[in-house]
C-alpha cells in the first residue's frame, strides 16, 4: 500500500441490525446482518468482500452506499462522517459512492432509453442543460465499450454483458470516487465476464476509482483485488492482502472456502477441507465464534467467547482463537 | 456397446418468428460408470439436448435424431407411456434449482416414495424403509424426522440432496445432473459434487454433468464435450482438454478464466453468442474467432478426427497453433497485441 493514496472510505465497527416482525403474539426477532466491519479503502484500490450467502456482504454494500444507515459504528466517506451528514451534505456524499448491482436484467428500467438511464443521475443532482448531459452520456457510453448510437435504444435490446456496461456507465455519470460492485459478473458467461472485468480494470486506472468488490467467486477476486475481507454470518473473520490470503489463509473458514473452490486444472491435486453442515440461521447464531459448529478445531473457548478480528499489538487481522493460540496446524 | 448413444440430435423450436434450432446435430455417447461433462455458455443447447432425451420438452419442440438409444432401447418411437417406464427408473435427472424442482405441497417422504410406488410397486412399509435409506445415503441427518418435512423447511443444499435421493430411488443406470450446484454456495457445492461422484462410483452409474463452470469440470469429469450455439465443437478426455484444447472456442474460453490469466488484462472473446436472427452462414464461431479466414465465413467446417478432439473447425489447434491455416504467423503476432 502506498502511503500517498488518499483514503476515500473509512469504516469503523459498522453494524446493521434488522428488526423482524413475527406476528402479533411473538416478540420481534433481531437479525444482526452486519457486525463490526472495519476497513480503509484508498483511491485506486480494490477491496474484495467474499463469503457465502447470508454473510452480510450485500448489507455491507448497502450501508456503504448509504442506502441503509448503520445501526452502530462510523462511516467516513471522503473525509466526512456519514452518520452526521444531513440534507445537502448527505446528498453530496451520495454522489461520491455509486453502486452496480448483480443482475443487469433487474437493475435497468425497461421503459427508459439508455440515454435517459444515464442522464437521470445528472438531472437529479446537477443543473447541467440537456446538451451537456447528452454529451456526457455519449462519452460515458464509448468509455464502457458501447457505441453512441446505443443512446436511443431500450435495455431489452442488449445482451447481459452490454447491460452490465450500461449499469457501470450509469454509476460513473456522477464521477464517484468509490464504486461498490455487488457481484458484478456472477450473472454473466465466462467470455462476457472477461470483457466486463477488463473494462472495470481500465476504468479504475483511468478515473482513479476505489472499488468495493463483492463476490463469491474467488478466482475473480484473486484477479481484481488488492485486499480481501472474508466474512461469515455477518462478521468479518479475516482481512489480509490478496497475496497473503491466497498463499496462506489463516482462518479455518477462509481455508475451507479456498479449498472448496473448484480449480480449472485437472492435474491440480490439492488437500481438501470439507466443511460439514450448513450455515446457521442468522436469527439464532451460535454463541461464541459463529463458525464453531462447522470448525474442526473448535474447543470450549470458541463456543463461549466471540473472537476479535484485530487485537492490539498483533499484526494479524483474523477472528480466531485457534490461530492466536497456535492450535491450528498450518 | 455404450449405455447412451445419441447421433445427430437436432431440436427445433417453433417460435412466433419461425424455427429456431436450439440443438444442431449433436452426437454423444456415455458408457456405463462414466462421468461425461457437457460444458457451454448460456444458449449452447446443453440443457435442451438432455431434456429432449428425457422427453421433457414442450410440444413446440421438434426433436429429430439419427439414433437415440439407451441401454439397447430405441427412444425415438416410444409412446409417452413406454417412455415413462424408463424415465425416472433407469434414467433420472436432477435440475439446477432445487428449491423450485420440489413440489411445495407434499412432504419430502411422499415425493421420494412416489417413484418407488410407480416404478417398483413397493408397499407403504417398504417405501418408508427405502426412503429413509435413501435420505441417509445422500447425507441428510435424522432421515426419519425429515420424512415429514416440506420443501420450504429445507435449505438449498438439503433440497438438492432430496432431489438426488429422488433420482437415485430406483438405482438408475444413468443420472443426468443439469447444473446441480449452480444455485448453491461454494462449500455446499463441494459437498454435493463429492456426494455425486461417490454415489456414481459406488453404484456404477453413468453420470452426465451439465455445467458452465470449468472448475467443476476439471475436478469431476472424465470426458468433456464442449458445446457452442447448439453445436458440439469439441470432445476430449478432461486432461487433454485443459492441456491442449483443439477448438479455438475452447481455447478462448479457458484463456478467459481469471485464474489462468497471465496479465492484468484478460484475453476476452469479443462479441456474443449468435441468436436466432444472426446465425452466421459458415462456422458459427467465425465472427468471434481469432483465426477466422474467408473459408470459415463461407463454408461450414467438417468434424475432425479423434486426434484433433473431434473439433468442428477448419483449422484445429494443436499446442495452440492452427493446423493448415494459411497464415499462422500473422495470427500469432496479432495475439500478442492488446485487443
Amino acid at each position: 500500500m502506498t502511503a500517498a493514496a488518499p483514503v476515500v472510505i473509512e469504516a469503523r465497527e459498522l453494524s446493521r441490525t434488522y428488526q423482524l416482525g413475527r406476528g402479533p403474539f411473538r416478540k420481534t426477532a433481531e437479525v444482526k446482518a452486519l457486525v463490526g466491519a472495519s476497513f480503509v479503502l484508498e483511491r485506486g484500490h480494490t477491496l474484495a468482500v467474499v463469503g457465502e450467502s447470508g454473510c452480510g456482504k450485500s448489507t455491507l454494500a448497502r450501508v456503504v452506499t448509504m442506502i441503509e444507515t448503520p445501526t452502530a459504528g462510523s462511516l467516513v466517506v471522503d473525509g466526512m462522517d456519514v452518520t452526521a451528514a444531513h440534507g445537502e451534505s448527505a446528498r453530496v456524499l451520495r454522489l461520491a459512492v455509486q453502486i452496480v448491482f448483480q443482475d443487469p436484467y433487474g437493475s435497468l428500467n425497461p421503459r427508459q432509453r439508455v440515454g435517459q438511464i444515464l442522464e437521470e443521475p445528472l438531472v437529479i443532482n446537477t443543473d447541467q442543460n440537456a446538451e451537456t448531459r447528452r454529451a456526457a452520456a455519449i462519452e460515458m457510453l464509448t468509455r464502457v465499450g458501447l457505441r453512441p448510437e446505443h443512446y436511443d435504444r431500450y435495455p431489452h435490446m442488449f445482451s447481459g454483458g452490454q447491460r452490465q456496461r450500461i449499469a457501470i456507465a450509469r454509476a460513473l455519470m456522477t464521477r464517484p470516487k468509490v464504486l461498490v460492485l455487488d457481484e458484478p459478473v456472477s450473472a454473466l458467461d465466462v467470455s462476457i465476464q472477461a470483457q466486463v472485468l477488463n473494462i472495470l480494470t481500465e476504468l479504475q486506472s483511468e478515473f482513479g476509482l476505489a472499488y468495493l468488490f463483492i463476490s463469491h467467486d474467488l478466482s475473480v477476486v484473486r484477479h481484481m483485488a488488492d485486499e480481501v475481507l472474508v466474512m461469515y454470518l455477518g462478521r468479518p473473520v479475516e482481512h489480509a492482502t490478496r497475496d497473503d490470503i491466497f498463499a496462506e489463509p489463516l482462518h479455518p473458514y477462509s481455508r475451507a472456502l479456498l479449498s472448496a473452490t473448484p480449480v480449472a486444472d485437472p492435474t491440480a491435486r490439492k488437500e481438501r477441507i470439507r466443511l460439514k453442515g450448513e450455515l446457521p440461521s442468522p436469527l439464532a447464531p451460535p454463541p461464541g465464534c459463529a463458525f464453531h459448529p462447522r470448525c474442526p478445531f473448535a474447543n470450549e473457548r470458541c463456543r463461549r467467547e466471540v473472537p476479535a478480528l484485530r487485537i492490539e499489538g498483533s499484526p494479524l487481522a483474523v477472528a480466531c482463537h485457534g490461530v492466536r493460540e497456535g492450535r491450528i496446524p498450518s | 456397446m455404450p449405455l447412451l448413444e445419441i447421433e445427430n440430435l437436432t431440436v427445433e423450436f417453433a417460435t412466433v418468428n419461425g424455427r429456431f434450432k436450439a440443438v444442431d446435430e449433436v452426437s454423444l455417447t456415455c458408457d456405463r460408470g462414466e462421468i461425461l461433462a457437457i460444458v457451454g455458455e448460456s444458449g449452447s443447447g446443453k440443457s435442451v439436448s438432455m431434456l429432449a432425451l428425457m422427453g421433457l420438452l414442450p410440444w413446440t419442440a421438434k426433436v429429430t435424431a439419427d439414433r437415440m438409444s439407451f441401454d439397447g432401447t430405441d427412444l425415438r418411437g416410444l409412446s409417452g407411456r413406454q417412455r415413462r417406464r424408463i424415465v425416472g427408473k433407469n434414467m433420472a435427472m436432477i435440475f439446477q434449482e432445487p428449491m423450485s424442482s420440489l413440489n411445495p405441497c407434499f412432504t419430502v417422504g411422499f415425493q421420494i416414495g412416489e417413484a418407488l410406488k410407480v416404478h417398483l410397486g413397493l408397499d407403504r412399509a417398504e417405501r418408508r424403509k427405502r426412503t429413509i435409506e435413501l435420505l441417509d445415503l445422500v447425507g441428510i441427518p435424522a432421515p426419519e424426522a425429515r420424512l415429514k418435512a416440506f420443501p420450504h423447511q429445507l435449505s438449498g443444499g438439503m433440497s438438492q440432496r432430496v432431489m438426488i435421493a429422488m433420482a437415485l430411488a430406483c438405482k438408475p443406470k444413468l443420472l443426468i445432473a443439469d447444473e446441480p450446484t449452480t444455485a448453491l454456495d461454494v462449500t455446499i457445492q463441494a459437498q454435493i459434487l463429492d456426494l455425486l461422484v461417490d454415489l456414481q462410483r459406488e453404484q456404477g452409474m453413468a453420470l452426465v454433468l451439465i455445467t458452465h463452470d470449468m472448475g467443476v469440470v476439471a475436478e469431476t469429469a472424465e470426458r468433456v464435450q464442449v458445446q457452442y450455439a447448439g453445436q458440439k465443437v469439441e470432445e476430449q478426455p478432461v486432461a487433454g482438454l485443459f492441456d491442449d484444447p483443439h477448438h479455438p472456442y475452447t481455447a478462448a474460453l479457458l484463456a478467459a478464466l481469471p485464474e489462468r490469466a497471465t496479465s492484468r488484462r484478460l484475453p476476452s472473446i469479443p462479441g456474443v453468442v449468435p441468436g436466432q436472427f444472426d446465425r452466421p452462414s459458415g462456422c458459427l464461431f467465425s465472427p468471434r474467432c481469432r483465426y477466422t479466414t474467408e473459408r470459415c465465413r463461407e463454408r461450414v467446417p467438417h468434424r475432425q478426427g479423434a486426434m484433433a478432439g473431434f473439433a468442428l473447425c477448419h483449422y484445429p489447434l494443436v499446442q495452440g497453433r492452427p493446423i493448415g491455416h494459411p497464415a499462422p504467423n500473422r495470427i500469432a503476432n496479432a495475439a500478442e497485441e492488446p485487443a
